[in-house]
């Protein structure tokens, strides 16, 4: 209150979200005056549509840094969940318990392990356990797996949370901050004027000293306002709930977890289908043939809701984290990642946009510059 | 609690609840069936464990989830009772694979 700042807020964070909220609760944490400007209820909102895993194991062929980047952000989600419940006393269910990726062939098994050598020769790949394991192995750790079974990756680094609960701990947590929070307040228009930025909404105008975007698949339409090209695009998951039942799995699959609820949660789907957010019953009943295959007992339950929801996708899958040149105290941070990269975000990237540097020898492989090189002939 | 309208052609039929056996009436709901013979707390919530009882009684609210032979969280208001039937008030959540 009684600093002598030009603007109302040090920083305006455009989106919600996980990322945004995460972002948001950092620079707050941080000191920060922070608002967030969110749309309203016809927005997305991947944040609340996602699997909510916690994952390390398979991440970053192409990009050992991004490899590096997950682990870190998985190390650090324990300091998170108990900052989060002693700010908040919101218990998030972050689990920890190690994660399978099941492969029902064969065929399957060597492609796996053949993907996971080839990620952990890159030369500049972070150090962590993983271990592939065949049939009897994997039947020893996870006993309710089913004969059709054949192997599986096993990571002790991989676990899972309640997204839903983070979301709501986040947005607690940086209102008890002092956050400002804007919902329904889509940003029109970003001036750079005098050392700082106006956002435009058809509500009201918000004056800050820096801007992060982090409004998912929208970064790609605010970019440009602030010089910086954003190539996200959405790309469609869909995902099966079953009602709750007795716990039975004590470790989340990629594809198969159970909640802490209870509920038992199918999905992982990949389709290029533009903004349409439609479930097909063909991708939803080709997930639970497998889903059952890998775990029997899932046949007799009933399925209580279906959804398809929109990943936030850069062409090479990595993040874009990067400071603007023409605009400088512009930021942009998003990734498909949010729940997994939640601890990052809020203890990581925050306290240096709140310092309003992005050191180049740790960030500069996640700007979206990565996207110029020129097409060889 | 309920009292039963008048009908002196409805048969009367053999079921347990849980485990213990109970004469009901042909043409009733697993969930009427229960109200009628006095079992008010049909399961106990799965999250919370408070005790729940049948509600919308017409397949919308799903609050009167019981196990009947063998399967869990059928909705009682939508299964009629047949000679034999075991039907249990549930306690928690279900198994999966039972």
């Amino acid at each position: 209150m009684s600093r002598p700042d030009r603007h109302e807020f040090d920083v305006a964070v455009i989106g919600g979200g996980l990322v945004g909220a995460a972002v948001a609760w950092g620079l707050a944490r941080a000191g920060e005056r922070v608002v967030v400007l969110d749309e309203g209820d016809v927005a997305f909102r991947a944040s609340r549509g996602n699997f909510a895993l916690v994952w390390v194991q398979g991440k970053g062929l192409g990009l050992p840094e991004y490899a590096a980047w997950s682990k870190g952000s998985s190390d650090l989600w324990a300091d998170l969940a108990d900052l989060l419940r002693e700010q908040t006393g919101l218990d998030v269910a972050f689990r920890r318990p190690g994660g399978f990726h099941l492969c029902l062939s064969e065929r399957e098994v060597e492609n796996r392990a053949h993907m996971l050598a080839r990620l952990h020769n890159q030369p500049a790949m972070v150090k962590y356990e993983y271990a592939m394991l065949d049939r009897a192995r994997l039947k020893a750790m996870l006993p309710p797996v089913g004969p059709e079974v054949a192997g599986a990756s096993y990571c002790p680094l991989d676990g899972h949370v309640n997204s839903l609960r983070l979301l709501r701990a986040l947005h607690a947590g940086m209102q008890q901050l002092a956050a400002a929070y804007l919902a329904d307040h889509v940003v029109e228009r970003i001036d750079h004027l005098d050392g700082g930025f106006r956002l435009t909404t058809r509500h009201a105008e918000v004056q800050a000293g820096k801007v992060v975007l982090a409004a998912g698949n929208g970064n790609a339409r605010l970019g440009p306002m602030v010089g910086l090209d954003v190539p996200v695009r959405p790309q469609r998951g869909q995902i099966i709930v079953t009602e709750k039942v007795a716990p039975f799995l004590d470790h989340p699959v990629v594809t198969v977890r159970q909640t802490d609820e209870g509920s038992v949660m199918i999905g992982d789907s990949v389709e290029e289908a533009g903004w349409d957010t439609t479930v097909g019953a063909g991708v939803v009943s080709a997930m639970a043939e497998r889903a059952v295959r890998m775990f029997p007992q899932l046949g007799r339950l009933n399925v209580v809701r279906t959804w398809a929801a929109l990943r936030v996708m850069t062409p090479d899958g990595f993040p874009i984290y990067q400071q603007s040149v023409s605009c400088p105290g512009a930021f942009v941070a998003t990734c498909h990642s949010g729940v997994t990269l939640a601890a990052n975000h809020a203890l990581v990237l925050a306290p240096l946009i709140a310092r309003g540097d992005l050191p180049a020898e740790q960030y500069g492989v996640f700007s979206a510059r990565r996207f110029d090189v020129p097409a060889t002939a | 609690m309920f009292r039963r309208l008048p009908d002196a052609n409805a048969a009367m039929i053999a079921v347990t609840i849980d485990g213990r056996a109970a004469q009901v009436r042909a043409g009733d709901t697993v969930a009427a069936a229960l109200l009628s013979a006095g079992i008010l707390a049909s399961r106990a919530a799965d999250v919370s464990g408070a005790p729940r009882a049948p509600y919308c009684m017409m397949g919308v609210c799903f609050e009167c989830l019981v196990t009947v032979d063998g399967v869990g969280n059928r909705q009682g208001c939508l299964v009629p009772v047949a000679a034999g039937m075991r039907i249990e008030t549930q306690h928690g959540r279900r198994e999966a694979g039972r």
